[in-house]
């Protein structure tokens, strides 16, 4: 079980890592500093193993990955969201941070509630009841499965 | 079954025959872009690679824009790294030379190719018929290390354009209706194929504006057939199509829009959606701050022209900061010899090196709080130029400089008209 994090629709990559910290060294450095604009206590209150949950076109904007790192660095297990903007989603996956499509879920659930997610049955659940989500074309569930594009790509290269 | 542009050029990085909406490919890539938004990242995962290597050099681009001179150590570190990793590696390198989107249009991009970028606006190449798509660092990577990466064929949208543009209205006026129109995910994982008889009228700094920003409707990528405009500007600097593609008559398209360019007006994006769009006349006596022209969307010739021919003889308000980038060197240089500068520095405006400058919050000419900024820019996003609490409209680089004379949003018809 993990909380959940609502955020609205049209967030985009600035939201979620500002643009004056994407030149800090490491993405250690700038984890912190994840959704300052729209919850500035968001990076200390979010735990291992808990959801970021939103509405339409998330990540929409620019193409730093360090939007799903920091997310990921953070312990985020996934991003459920009634649909993402595509550079997010790709990078998301090739990072191995799960982006799961549901389109029923965000109008039922509420901010700080338990959620628990299944990536093999591609379900949701959250106060009893489950929902439904999009499974992922099976060439990026590979990527993701293999744990992100790198991974894949140090065991083509062994 | 005919095809799109996307989907041949598509076919063409993937050596098949044809392919369709919801096909994933293996392509070669021919250019592989990135910047100093993201480069340094890219480097760390490499040297963690396994098997670090290089699959063909002569196919990289590396631009240091964003941050340029460098801001703080932290920044100056980044680059350092960069920097050191291209010369290491033969790398093409540029630094203080421009945004890397007009560096790319300037000196390699050519009709035919398949770019990825490291920046969302890569699909700004779509002005020259290539494919250009932003991707992140670890596709970057993989694409850096293999010379390779996959793609999903994208569904088109066809955009049909008719008559022409108004005195006054702009490219950017046409392309923020249009995303206006179709809203911030209109286009999300699609490509957006601009043609017909109106494009002709065109200039290439026009088409750049107009496929620069329509990774703002959500697109993959965005394209223009290689016509004589296109093929002459390729030629004015010596270099040649890789493939001019045409669109098959019976390509199919998701969608299609008519765009009858005589009925576009001066509009702004208000905060803080890039689809916020509405005629710059519902903004009128906006007070602004700091207004900004320049960027890889409007710090060409042609913008720094239309700016320079609104100030000259004007001034810029006392309470306006008014920042002037041109996209690169060669620009500025041009603008220099052309005599723009002197006009710009003499109605009070602040004269800048190219770079990506307040186009985002991490460069320069940051706002604070509660500041409005009036931008020729790529994004008005909730903090992108500063302050999470400050205001960005997108304008035309006439709406901008004309706001700039005014402190308050208006339109270069609306200045009082200048004594002979």
């Amino acid at each position: 079980m993990g909380k959940i994090f609502k955020f609205h629709t049209d967030v985009d990559t600035d939201q979620i890592i500002a643009s004056q910290y994407l030149l800090y060294p490491t993405v250690e450095e700038m984890k912190s500093h994840a959704f300052e604009s729209l919850d500035d206590s968001f990076a200390s209150r979010v735990q291992p193993g808990d959801y970021v949950v939103a509405a339409e076109n998330f990540g929409c904007g620019s193409s730093r990955e360090q939007a799903p790192a920091v997310l990921k660095a953070l312990g985020v297990k996934a991003v459920v969201a009634k649909s993402f903007a595509r550079i997010f989603f790709r990078n998301a996956i090739n990072i191995g941070l799960p982006v799961i499509v549901c389109k029923e879920l965000y109008d039922h659930v509420n901010d700080g509630e338990e959620m628990d997610l299944s990536l093999i049955d591609g379900t949701a659940e959250v106060n009893g009841v489950t929902y439904a989500c999009t499974k992922l074309n099976p060439y990026m569930q590979d990527i993701l499965n293999q744990g992100g594009l790198l991974a894949s790509l140090n065991r083509e290269e062994a | 079954m005919g095809m799109t542009l996307a989907e041949k050029i598509i076919a063409s990085a993937a050596g098949v025959e044809s392919v369709r909406p919801g096909d994933i490919h293996t392509v070669e890539l021919d250019y592989l872009m990135s910047n100093d938004g993201t480069t340094h990242l890219t480097i760390d995962m490499y040297n963690k690679l396994a098997h670090p290597h290089i699959a063909d050099v002569s196919k990289l681009v590396w631009i240091v824009d964003h941050n340029l001179p460098s801001d703080s150590v932290k920044t100056a570190a980044s680059h350092k790294k960069m920097r050191d990793f291209a010369k290491q590696n033969g790398i093409a390198f540029y630094e203080g030379k421009g945004v890397c989107h007009q560096i790319m249009m300037e000196h390699h991009v050519r009709p035919g190719q398949l770019i990825f970028g490291a920046d969302s606006h890569t699909c700004a190449y779509g002005a020259l018929g290539a494919f250009g798509t932003g991707v992140g660092c670890t596709d970057y990577l993989y694409a850096m290390v293999t010379g390779k990466s996959w793609v999903l064929v994208p569904e088109s949208l066809r955009f049909n354009l008719t008559g022409r543009l108004n005195p006054g209205v702009t490219a950017r006026d046409l392309i923020l209706t249009i995303i206006g129109r179709i809203g911030a995910n209109g286009a999300n994982y699609k490509a957006m194929e601009f043609g017909g008889e109106g494009l002709k009228t065109l200039t290439m700094s026009d088409r750049i504006a107009i496929c620069n920003l329509c990774v703002e409707a959500g697109a993959k990528t965005a394209l223009m057939e290689a016509d004589e405009v296109a093929l002459d500007y390729l030629a004015q600097r010596g270099r040649a199509p890789k493939h001019v593609f045409h669109a098959d008559p019976d390509a199919a398209y998701a969608e299609t829009y008519e765009i009858d360019m005589t009925e576009i007006v001066p509009v702004v994006a208000k905060p803080h959606f890039v689809d916020q769009v509405v005629p710059a006349s519902q903004c009128l006596g906006t007070r602004i701050d700091e207004a900004f022209l320049g960027s890889c969307n409007n710090g060409r010739m042609e913008d720094l022209r239309a700016g320079a021919a609104i100030l000259k003889g004007r001034k810029v308000a006392d309470s306006v900061r008014f920042l002037v980038v041109p996209a690169s060197g060669e620009i500025y240089r041009q603008a220099l010899e052309e005599g723009l500068l002197k006009i710009f520095m003499e109605s009070g405006a602040i004269v800048m090196n190219a770079n990506c400058s307040v186009c985002w919050g991490s460069c320069q000419g940051v706002i604070g709080e509660g500041e409005t900024l009036i931008s020729t820019g790529t994004r008005n996003f909730k903090g992108r130029a500063g302050h999470p609490n400050s205001f960005v409209y997108l304008a035309s680089a006439e709406t901008v400089t004309a706001s700039a004379v005014a402190g308050e949003i208006t339109t270069a018809d609306r200045l009082p008209k200048l004594e002979d």
